[in-house]
């Protein structure tokens, strides 16, 4: 069981990453990555979001979708979830700790579109994790789309301090960059 | 606008993938073979023209301020209609997709065209923004996919199209992650380069 967990934590996080392997949650990853602090905030953002839409999504699943055999639902009750989980989260943030939303804020409602959120709920779902995995993996799994999104807006940051052809510039050598660092995690394919 | 813009600036002017830079998951992630590009354009493609025509019929009922909810309900019916059909249907092209049919929810073209477009237009109009986009989208991907499948596997569609050329050595980057960042990053650069010239 611990061996499990781990094995799902660091591969989550570095062998099949979100962002750079998995291609799940592009549009922040590319809009969201021009300083180091707004990519930290979307990131802390989204570890929140992630691992309580896992534990969401999960009880959704268990006690509603697999009882009374509607899986076939899942996408649209799992949207629903996120949905509501995101605004709700907002709210009460809003209201109990009102740096943190001022920090978050901005971030907070685009979280529903971001198909991270949904893809760790379905993967949830189609590996079949219990609650103590789905958890892990949806926390892990954010933290590989932060730690993503911060070393590539480290690189942005450096980039506009270099000379680009001007067709190149903006998103195109963004995606090259995000190219050469999906690179060097395909190293760590073979870690486990 | 007339009824033909409408539908030709989504292949154009405004391509989600190349000119507004949305959806920009699934066109990376499905585009290792032609095929599997062709097939995510058209399930995608079906979703957004079915979105759009059913947003538009609804329009003045949709109240404003939940709208979004609204859309992406309506959204979801369809994504899920798309998933069964292709299940039943094509099942090997259905396995291959995996997670990214359920995703098309939160593919942000269509998402956009409902708020930007369809909420505020007619139904004959809408259908075209929908097909007009969704031909953009279909085409970028088989773009991408082609390329990468050509270089990456030697084959076009699963034809072998270096017969001519037996010593040809795939590229293996072409299939695997860091090679779609590169191919759309590189593409996407050449199409700037070509507009910024021409005009």
């Amino acid at each position: 069981m611990m061996e499990q967990i781990v094995i799902i934590f660091f591969s989550a996080i570095l062998i099949n990453n979100f962002v750079l392997i998995r291609f799940l949650g592009i549009c922040p990853f590319l809009g969201i990555s021009q300083k180091i602090e707004t990519a930290v905030g979307m990131s802390l953002a989204v570890v929140f979001v992630m691992t309580v839409a896992s534990l969401a999504t999960w009880i959704a699943q268990t006690y509603l979708l697999l009882p009374y055999d509607l899986v076939y639902l899942r996408t649209i009750v799992f949207i629903l979830v996120i949905a509501v989980l995101v605004q709700f989260v907002e709210m009460v943030m809003q209201k109990s700790s009102p740096t943190l939303y001022q920090a978050l804020g901005v971030y907070l409602p685009l979280i529903t579109t971001n198909c991270a959120v949904l893809g760790v709920t379905i993967l949830n779902l189609n590996e079949g994790y219990g609650l103590v995995e789905a958890l892990v993996h949806g926390f892990a799994a954010a933290v590989g789309f932060g730690l993503a999104i911060v070393i590539f807006a480290g690189m942005r940051e450096r980039l506009e301090l270099a000379e680009i052809p001007e067709a190149l510039q903006g998103v195109p050598i963004a995606l090259i960059i995000a190219g050469l660092l999906s690179i060097s995690f395909f190293g760590f394919q073979g870690l486990l | 606008m007339n009824g033909s813009k409408v539908f030709w600036r989504g292949i154009f002017g405004e391509n989600p993938i190349f000119r507004l830079l949305l959806g920009m998951c699934p066109a990376l992630a499905v585009s290792i073979a032609a095929n599997q590009g062709l097939g995510m354009g058209l399930a995608a493609t079906a979703v957004l023209v079915a979105s759009n025509i059913l947003i538009s019929l609804l329009r003045s009922v949709i109240p404003d301020k939940i709208r979004i909810p609204c859309f992406i309900v309506v959204i979801a019916t369809f994504v899920t209609m798309v998933d069964l059909i292709m299940a039943a249907f094509v099942p090997a092209l259905h396995e291959v997709l995996g997670i990214f049919i359920p995703l098309i929810v939160v593919n942000c073209i269509i998402l956009q065209r409902a708020e930007a477009f369809a909420s505020k237009n007619g139904v004959w109009r809408s259908t075209l923004d929908g097909l007009g986009m969704g031909a953009g989208f279909t085409l970028a991907l088989v773009l991408v996919s082609s390329i990468r499948e050509i270089f990456g596997s030697g084959t076009l569609f699963g034809l072998d199209i270096f017969w001519f050329w037996q010593s040809f050595e795939p590229m293996r980057i072409m299939v695997s992650p860091p090679g779609a960042f590169i191919v759309l990053g590189l593409l996407i650069g050449l199409i700037n380069f070509l507009s910024v010239r021409k005009a």
